[in-house]
This record gives C-alpha cells, sequence and structure tokens, in this order.
C-alpha cells in the first residue's frame, strides 16, 4: 500500500495545483471536515486539556464551579508523596509495559515468521492464535476468573493445588494476582501482535530471502540481515500498540476487583476518584494527567513523524 | 490492502514451485515445527475450550467430580437460565442500540474527513490527520474526568435521555463512542483514499460534479472494501467497550452487555458454570463476525498497520 500511496502522491503537478472552489464547494468541504472535527475537539481533546487544568484545582464536583478552589501542585504533592496506593500503580503498569515488551512482542514476530512459511494449516492455527482478540477485555476478565478460580479454576485442579491444604490463590493473593492477569493479558496480546507482523512480513520481497538462502545463510542469519530491517515500519507500530495497551489496561482488574489488593493500575485510581461516594475531581485530573503526559509522549512523536513523511512527498 | 494482497498472492505463487531438493531437507525441522504449532494452540485454545465445558455442566455435578472432571450430565441448561433470568435478551438490544448508529455514524463522518484531507491538498490537512489519530490513542482514562463532568452538565431532551443530560443516557454513549473511534477510521480510510487515482475525480471535476458528489458517487464507492474491514473491526471494538458504558450509564438496565455482565455476576451468575455459559452468550456475536468476516477484521487492523 505504501507504493500506491507515494505513486499517487508523487505527481506534484496535480495536487499542487491552485484549485478554485465554489461557495457550495467551499461550504460542503468545511461541514464535512468541521463537524467531524468539532466533536473529536469537544469530546476529546477539551477533556484532556480540562484534566490538566482541573489537575490544580480541589473540587469535590458536587456544586457547582464557585466550589474549585485553587490547590496549586498539592496534589501532585500528595499523590508522589504520601498516597499509598500511587507506587503499587505506577509499578503495575511499568510492569504490564516490560512484560508486554518481553513476551507478546517477540513471541508474537516469532509466531508470525513461522506462520509465513507456506505451512499447511497456517489458517487454522493462525485463527486459533487469533482467536483471544475478538474476545473484550472483560470477557478475558471472566476467563481469568475462571482459569485462576482458586478451587474452581483450570491451573490449579490441574496442578494439584485445589486442596485446602496446597491451595494457591491466584486472585486474592496481593503478590500473585497480577502475574494471573498478565498472563491472560499476554494470551490476547499475543495474538494481536502476530497479526500486525504477519502484516508486514507479506510486505518483504520473499526473493530477497531466497537469495540469501542461496548464498548460505541460515535462517537466523536471513532473518536478521534481510526479514527485520525490513519490519522497521511495523515494529514502530508494534511498539506504540504495545505501550498504548499497557497504559489503557483497565477491564481485566476492574472486573476481578476493581483493581485493589495488588492489582492498582492509574487507570483504577481515577476511575475510582471519579466514581467512588468520594468523588476527588482535582486529585483525579492529577492522576490523569500524569497518565495523559506519559502517552503524549509516545503518541506524538508517532504521529507527527508518520504523516510528515506522508505530506512531504 | 491491495498492495498487500499483491504481494501476498505472488508469494504464494512462488512457493507452490519450490525447490525439490531443499523441500525434501527441511522435513524433520517442519515437522518439529508442526509439533510446536499444535502445541501452542493447545494451550490457546484452552480458556475457551475450558468455558465451554464447564457451561455444559450443571453445578451440581462440577461441584460432586470437581470442574477438571468427566462425568455427569451435559445440557444447556445452564445456557437457558442465564438468557432468561437475567434478562440478556435486554442486554443484547441496548448493545444494538449503541453499537449500530455509532457504527454507522462512525464510518460516515470519518469517510468524510478523510475525502477533505486525502483527495485535496489544504495546508492544515498534517493537523486534522495528528488531531484525529492522537485523539484515539489517548487512553480513555486519561480524559475521562472532565469528560464526564461535561456530561452530567450538557442537557438533553426528555425523550433522548431520561437523566436529563448527556450522562447515563443511549445518545451520550453513542457520541463518545463517535467522537473517539472516528480517528481511527480517518487513518486507515485517509491512506486507502490517497490509493485511488487522482484521475478519477478530476474528471467528475471536469463533468461538474460538486465536492460532496465527488465524494459521495465516486470516491466511496471505491472504497468499499475497506469499509467493510472497518467496519467488522469497529463492530467489535464498540461492542466490546467496557469502560465509557460502566462510567457513563449508570442505570443497569440500560448497560450493554458486555458491561452489564459484571452486574450481574454476584447477582444472577452465581456460579462460575452460570458465568461460563453467560460469557459465552456474550462472545457469540463477536466470535460469529470473526469467522464469518475473518479477512475484513484482520485487513481492518493491518490496512492500519501497513503504514508507518
Amino acid at each position: 500500500m505504501n507504493h500506491l500511496a507515494s505513486i499517487t502522491l508523487s505527481q506534484p503537478g496535480r495536487n499542487r495545483r491552485l484549485r478554485r472552489y465554489t461557495k457550495r464547494d467551499r461550504a460542503a468541504l468545511t461541514l464535512m471536515g468541521g463537524v467531524p472535527l468539532l466533536l473529536s475537539l469537544a469530546f476529546v481533546w477539551l477533556p484532556a486539556l480540562a484534566t490538566v487544568a482541573l489537575s490544580f484545582f480541589n473540587w469535590t464536583g458536587i456544586g457547582g464551579f464557585s466550589d474549585m478552589k485553587p490547590a496549586g501542585v498539592n496534589n501532585y504533592r500528595i499523590i508522589f508523596s504520601i498516597y499509598p496506593e500511587f507506587p503499587p500503580a505506577i509499578e503495575h503498569n511499568l510492569l504490564w509495559l516490560l512484560v508486554f515488551f518481553v513476551i507478546p512482542a517477540p513471541f508474537g514476530l516469532f509466531l508470525a515468521h513461522q506462520l509465513n512459511k507456506q505451512l499447511r494449516g497456517s489458517r487454522i492455527y493462525q485463527s486459533i492464535l487469533f482467536l483471544p482478540v475478538v474476545l473484550s477485555l472483560a470477557l478475558v476478565g471472566f476467563m481469568t476468573e475462571l482459569v485462576f478460580s482458586p478451587t474452581q479454576g483450570l491451573v490449579n485442579n490441574l496442578t494439584g493445588h485445589a486442596g485446602q491444604h496446597n491451595l494457591i490463590d491466584w486472585l486474592g493473593n496481593p503478590s500473585l494476582n497480577i502475574w494471573a492477569v498478565l498472563i491472560m493479558a499476554c494470551w490476547r496480546q499475543t495474538g494481536y501482535v502476530m497479526i500486525l507482523f504477519l502484516a508486514g512480513l507479506k510486505s518483504v520481497d520473499p526473493s530477497l530471502q531466497e537469495a540469501a538462502s542461496l548464498d548460505g545463510a541460515n535462517e537466523w542469519q536471513s532473518f536478521r540481515h534481510v526479514v527485520w530491517p525490513a519490519l522497521r515500519p511495523i515494529n514502530i507500530v508494534v511498539v506504540v500498540v504495545t505501550v498504548i495497551e499497557s497504559l489503557r489496561a483497565f477491564d481485566i482488574v476492574y472486573i476481578i476487583n476493581q483493581g485493589t489488593n495488588g492489582l492498582e493500575l492509574l487507570s483504577t485510581l481515577i476511575t475510582a476518584n471519579i466514581i467512588g461516594e468520594t468523588s476527588r475531581i482535582g486529585f483525579g485530573s492529577a492522576l490523569a494527567t500524569i497518565l495523559l503526559v506519559i502517552s503524549l509522549a509516545f503518541v506524538l512523536p508517532y504521529v507527527y513523524t508518520t504523516f510528515r513523511k506522508d505530506t512531504r512527498s | 490492502m491491495t498492495a498487500a494482497t499483491f504481494t501476498g498472492s505472488r508469494t504464494a505463487a512462488e512457493a507452490a514451485a519450490p525447490n525439490p531438493n531443499r523441500r525434501r531437507r527441511l522435513r524433520p525441522a517442519r515437522a518439529f515445527l508442526h509439533v510446536f504449532l499444535i502445541a501452542t494452540c493447545i494451550v490457546w485454545i484452552a480458556p475457551v475450550l475450558y468455558a465451554l465445558y464447564t457451561s455444559l455442566r450443571p453445578y451440581a455435578d462440577t461441584a460432586k467430580h470437581g470442574y477438571v472432571s468427566v462425568g455427569g450430565h451435559y445440557n444447556l441448561s445452564n445456557y437457558t437460565t442465564a438468557w432468561n433470568e437475567a434478562d440478556l435478551p435486554l442486554y443484547f438490544k441496548n448493545s444494538a442500540i449503541i453499537t449500530i448508529p455509532a457504527l454507522l455514524i462512525t464510518l460516515w463522518l470519518a469517510s468524510m474527513v478523510a475525502f477533505v484531507v486525502a483527495r485535496h491538498s489544504f495546508k492544515f490537512n498534517l493537523a486534522m490527520l495528528m488531531i484525529f489519530t492522537a485523539g484515539n490513542l489517548l487512553p480513555q482514562q486519561a480524559i475521562i474526568t472532565p469528560l464526564y463532568k461535561l456530561y452530567i452538565t450538557i442537557p438533553l431532551p426528555g425523550w433522548l435521555s431520561d437523566s436529563g443530560h448527556l450522562d447515563d443516557s443511549f445518545f451520550g454513549l453513542i457520541l463518545i463512542h463517535v467522537a473517539f473511534q472516528t480517528g481511527f477510521c480517518v487513518f486507515v480510510l485517509s491512506n486507502f483514499m490517497r490509493t485511488i487515482p487522482h484521475e478519477i475525480t478530476e474528471a467528475a471535476r471536469v463533468d461538474g460534479a460538486s465536492e460532496w458528489r465527488q465524494y459521495w458517487q465516486v470516491v466511496l464507492p471505491l472504497c468499499r472494501p475497506a469499509l467493510a474491514a472497518l467496519a467488522t473491526l469497529e463492530f467489535t471494538w464498540i461492542y466490546n467497550d467496557f469502560f465509557w458504558a460502566t462510567v457513563l450509564m449508570q442505570t443497569g438496565s440500560n448497560r450493554p452487555i458486555t458491561a452489564a455482565l459484571n452486574n450481574l455476576t454476584g447477582q444472577f451468575f452465581t456460579d462460575n458454570n452460570l458465568i461460563s455459559a453467560a460469557s459465552m452468550i456474550v462472545a457469540i456475536p463477536t466470535l460469529v463476525v470473526f469467522f464469518a468476516l475473518q479477512k475484513q477484521f484482520v485487513s481492518g487492523l493491518t490496512l492500519g498497520a501497513n503504514k508507518g
């Protein structure tokens, strides 16, 4: 697709010719682009900016705007010094990110590389490995409860730990439950990464690999020097997907225990501060701002480089 | 996508006539690879099969024999219980009321934006694409606090919302799905529309077609494959949404099924057998879409990714 895109784009005369629009066309184009833009600005970007602004206030949110009290950086000071849930939440988000980089990303690439070899039954393998991706993360949360339930779960029953004397409490033990959740999260993420890499591998010219193996390169050498360099664009996409999915992590832990007792995440802390009994809008916004800044640090450079390349050509 | 499928079929054609010597030499490695893949697939499908198996057994039997066991009765009674007692049809209806309009409006709005930015060279195109795409990549929790305040402030006529506000209404949920998902669709559709030769709209313009007609009658029909791919993907994503519905829809009986399942657990679904059955029922629409339209589903994902 990239080739086609650059071919059509490389006809500068056609693109850059000054075109004069009639009044009606101008109105039509303004509406076509303007209405969706307004929606995105009003319901995504305005809240994003307001998150940052609200983080400098104290507000229970019950009264009107008059109840807002300027708080300076006090919310942040509390978060970083005495808020007991914050260190574990950051730790779990980082662990999530680390595990996603160490397990689903390379394993997804490995599976994609194997499945790209014109295997018999490749489609069936692909379907099975990809199946968890179509299930909702909430459903993966229920699956986690089924598979890791202490007395009724698959894992404990298979390994003989379902009895009273040697029970492993996968969901209730605060130092174990994050691992049960991560195993199921990886279960879903691997198929996602695999499909992305498979698409990337399809665009690697197979004659290059053929040439490499004729020159005596073994499988690892031809992967390392022929396939891997060609996967660069997909690698960037996988990095972005991995980071975003780890920052968004929410549903599975929320299903299990609403993100408490060993399953704290930034996202669950934010949610607890607005829909809990004591809503602390300013404090929740400060947490959300931290999440927002981390994600924008990845998203903006990615989006910028992607599109600048397009419009330049 | 056209280029991707093109290279795909070329690979297949070339591999159809391999060097016979090489093929024989690779055989043991191939066999090992199959064994490895089969083992991996068994592990991968195990949680789903376990849920399916559990859902087919009455609670009394699993309590007596244990969950990982054979024997006792196998029937669909958990399914009928879940379906009737928890009123699942109601929640499926809620899901449909939210998913279908959200899906259609998202595709419509996104295709218009894509037409503006991909078929014209305005100065603001880069900014537009960045606003939409980056917006879609933000974690939902990063914007929820002000969004929630916004939702309980904006009034809505009574026939659209029981609460009188955007909050706790179908309209509000549809709106946030549209605002959020448009970003991804703009990204994919604008990439796709760039691959349509400029001569086609040029010709329409010479014939006096307005911009709207060029969009509606020329470009949009050519985007059918991309729209089909996006429709399958967006259906799954909107149907699978848990977060927006949990926070923005407080009335339990108005929640879509994915979010409702959480409330129903403990209230109606007291044992793992019933939860398994309910999970299977909830998964059915996405599984049907996946198996019937797997090609579209995967190409929707890769249309977005194959770009960089």
